[in-house]
């Protein structure tokens, strides 16, 4: 099954996230922020990253342009969770190296069938 | 796939709540001339946080509300907006309603709609009010607006797809940039689920694949003609390309119409995408079905959900540090490598194994006492939990009385039982309320008493021993020890002619109906006295002490032990039956034989320890105890013990070991027990009662 590391500052969206994924198979981590996941990916290779952006100590889009740098994670897909608010944020999350996104609030269900159009 | 999302309400109540403090803490700190901008930063995501969460688990209220405080903190943050005094108090403000409603949303209560009204509006005002900075704002906001326009304007073409409708199908020219794979992106994927829309047909443009040498496999050289067949919307192709907009070239139309739409995709840079390779060069992601597995796992999980529900519904949780999770872990594993080791000298067991043995013991022993810390250690949280809810509280009496006081936070990091934690945040609210409005002076009473103007509130935690010292140091008017006196007098606590020491006087004011204060405010003296605080601390197993100098200040100190669930112990024997005393309060133990024991009529027994005269209590007589040797009680050992300040003696037959004990509650399993604060199970099983040291010195007296 696939791995994939679930970042997100907030604990209660880290644990939807994660059990949502993990009720569906797949193999989950979760990291609190960008340098603790930095850390968790150079560990080991996931085959997909979820991150949100807005978090302390390093942010999402930030993170996402340090693992592109990453041969491992050159072509992982890394989708971030964005508000509707964060157009501009899409934009820089393309930039820094984002396969996609996701828009908060959003439910089980979205998430899994978002991964499913990256895993699947 | 469907998922109990109540599950996960505790964390997030829990996480608000923090979130809360944070914003609160960072709101105080904020000072006007130098706006620092992390402090805002973790501001807004606090607010952020919160509102994605409520978004996410359906509390649209709390949604709507945090949307507003982020929108105005983002201005701030951005530097589109001045940070001025009376925003931040409406902040503030904020943070209380915000807190009010999600405890009323978290106690399953309707949310007061009236105030959460009141504080919109306030918010309101301030979003649209003149603070605004002028200069930086428009450019950017006009930014915004327009990106929002051309991002809008791709898909612009709703109007025409009633009669796309009828083409049935779709004609996509697909082409994209040469690091369209550095984005995660996988045209394959693209491809699949716009076959799961309808029928799909690939043509595959590999002219301009580069010769082998030159070929760059992490590059897409590759374009594509598709054609889709079916019943389907215009936006539902867009949105599978929706990801990929930046990164290809693209024109969708609709098939068999020769009018051409206007391009989802601006072209922006119309560079001849090249190439090609028949094996597609795309790294591959890993392939996986999680489909079939959702669906024989989904019994599963949905019982696991609600079990899971129904357990965060009443317990409450406790977040712990990783590091501390991770010792755990590693002590297990020692336990687990010292059992196997045991059970390997006990397969074949002789006697010349014996050494071998009492070493695993000893080991086993070792790891038990080191995995017993460990475990209480996950209950310790730091005494911060506490202390950060203090700058809010002082911030806003000080204000509310014109004084100017400063609060000093040390050793926050000090950590303490959650239990502790949880049941000593109300006796220090009144203490420093208390400090507060009595303790510090006006500025100006200060100021004649050569004394700087802004009064000092020091709030300190620290480890002594086995206990937790809590510390509240103020520079304000100290106790006036003739003052309190004549108060007690004149309430009748005390008679005229006692002669009192200065620590006594002091106690006073813990007595039930004691208040010095000429005229009581809605600050202090709200109904719960001193001696509530006092019964508290002590029903928590501490104490507390009053030192105090006229004209310089007062110092409260309270201890407390760092845990509720051990205990230090000795054990003592009476007749066959072992009970434990807490060590804490035991000052000494002295053997002695019957004679020395003076009756002293009408007042049972006492014991003369150096000139003081103590009473005494025969533990045999207290607890009915017949069995064992009744001649031994001719000579014993008496153990002095202090409770509530009092000194006296039990009597007991002899001293046992001393150890910790796991606390056991003898009124959940059975009832409450006068003299008894509890129980424990001691090695060979039997049940031994611990002693409730106050109870019995009351009784004493009595």
């Amino acid at each position: 099954m696939a791995s994939i590391l679930a970042v997100d500052d907030s604990a209660s969206m880290r644990k939807m996230v994660s059990f949502t994924l993990r009720a569906a198979g797949y193999d989950v981590e979760e990291a609190v922020d960008g340098v603790d996941a930095l850390e968790k990916a150079q560990a080991r290779k996931f085959d997909c990253v979820v991150t949100d952006v807005n978090m302390p100590n390093k942010d999402g889009i930030t993170l996402i342009r340090d693992l592109r740098a990453l041969p491992d994670y050159k072509f992982i897909p890394m989708l971030m969770l964005t508000t509707e608010s964060g157009i501009e944020k899409k934009q820089e999350g393309k930039a820094a190296g984002a396969t996609g996104w996701m828009v908060k609030p959003f439910n089980p269900d979205q998430l899994l069938k978002t991964l499913l159009k990256v895993l699947g | 796939m469907s998922i109990d999302m109540s599950q996960f309400h505790q964390v997030f109540f829990e996480e608000c709540f923090e979130g809360l403090e944070a914003m609160e803490s960072g709101l105080l700190t904020l000072d006007m001339g130098d706006i620092d901008s992390e402090i805002i930063n973790t501001i807004f995501r606090g607010a952020h946080s919160i509102k994605g969460g409520s978004g996410t688990f359906g509390f649209t209220v709390v949604a709507e509300y945090t949307h507003i405080m982020e929108t105005l903190l983002d201005e701030m943050r951005d530097g589109r907006r001045k940070v001025t005094q009376p925003a931040v108090d409406v902040l503030l403000g904020s943070v209380d309603c915000l807190r009010e409603m999600l405890t009323a949303i978290q106690n399953e209560q309707n949310v007061n709609n009236a105030s959460v009204e009141k504080h919109k509006t306030a918010l309101e005002v301030v979003l649209n009010g003149g603070s605004v900075a002028e200069e930086p704002a428009l450019p950017v906001e006009q930014e915004f607006t327009s990106e929002e326009v051309s991002f809008n304007d791709a898909p612009d073409v709703d109007e025409e797809e009633s009669v796309e409708l009828e083409e049935q199908g779709w004609k996509i020219a697909f082409c994209p940039y040469l690091d369209l794979l550095k984005t995660g992106n996988d045209p394959v994927r693209l491809f699949r689920e716009l076959n799961e829309l309808g029928e799909l047909t690939t043509t595959v443009n590999i002219q301009d694949v580069p010769g082998f040498y030159e070929l760059d496999p992490e590059e897409c050289n590759i374009s594509w003609d598709l054609k889709v067949v079916g019943d389907i919307s215009g936006d539902e192709i867009r949105e599978i390309f929706n990801w990929v907009e930046g990164d290809c070239e693209m024109e969708i139309q609709p098939l068999a119409k020769a009018v051409k739409l206007p391009p989802v995709v601006k072209k922006i840079d119309p560079e001849p995408t090249p190439v090609i390779i028949p094996n597609n060069p795309a790294p591959k992601s890993v392939e996986v079905k999680p489909k079939p597995v959702t669906e024989t796992k989904k019994p599963d999980s949905q019982d696991s959900d609600n079990e899971a529900a129904k357990t965060t519904a009443k317990a409450s949780s406790i977040r712990v540090d990783t590091d501390k999770i991770d010792t755990l872990i590693n002590m297990v594993g020692e336990v687990v490598i010292t059992q196997s080791m045991l059970g390997l000298v006990g397969e074949n067991f002789s006697m010349d194994k014996v050494g071998q043995l009492k070493r695993g013991l000893a080991q086993l022993e070792r790891h038990t006492r080191d995995l017993q810390q460990s475990v209480m250690n996950i209950r310790m949280l730091p005494i911060s939990f506490v202390f950060s809810r203090f700058p809010r509280l002082v911030h806003d009496i000080s204000s509310k009385l014109d004084k100017k006081i400063v609060l000093k936070l040390v050793g926050e990091n000090t950590e303490v039982d959650k239990a502790v934690v949880e049941l000593i945040n109300d006796p220090l609210v009144h203490l420093i309320r208390n400090s507060l409005d009595h303790g510090i002076e006006m500025p100006a009473d200060r100021v004649a008493a050569g004394k700087p103007e802004t009064g000092t509130i020091e709030l300190k935690a620290y480890h002594r021993g086995g206990h937790i010292v809590i510390e509240i140091i103020d520079d304000g008017r100290g106790l006036d020890k003739d003052k309190l006196l004549a108060k007690a007098i004149e309430k009748g606590l005390i008679e005229e002619n006692n002669l009192l020491t200065e620590k006594q006087i002091f106690e006073l004011i813990f007595m039930p109906g004691f208040s010095t204060a000429e005229q009581l405010t809605d600050i202090s003296g709200r109904g719960v006295g001193m001696d509530v605080v006092r019964r508290n601390i002590q029903s928590l197993g501490g104490n507390i002490e009053i030192i105090s100098e006229l004209g310089k200040g007062t110092t409260i100190a309270i201890h407390l032990p760092l845990t509720l669930a051990i205990l230090d112990g000795q054990s003592v024997a009476v007749g066959d039956e072992t009970y434990i005393v807490p060590l804490v309060s035991i000052i000494e133990s002295i053997n002695i034989t019957e004679r020395m024991l003076n009756k002293v009529a009408g007042k049972g027994e006492t014991f003369r320890l150096r000139n003081e005269y103590l009473p005494v209590i025969r533990m045999r007589s207290i607890f009915n105890v017949h069995s064992g040797n009744p001649t031994k009680s001719k000579e014993g050992v008496l153990v002095v013990v202090e409770g509530q300040g009092e000194l006296c003696c039990l009597l007991v037959d002899e001293l046992l070991g001393q150890q910790q004990v796991v606390i056991k509650s003898l009124e959940a399993n059975y009832r409450r027990v006068e003299g008894v604060s509890g129980a424990t199970i001691l090695g060979d099983g039997s049940v031994a009662l611990i002693l409730d040291v106050p109870g019995l010195v009351r009784f004493s007296i009595r």
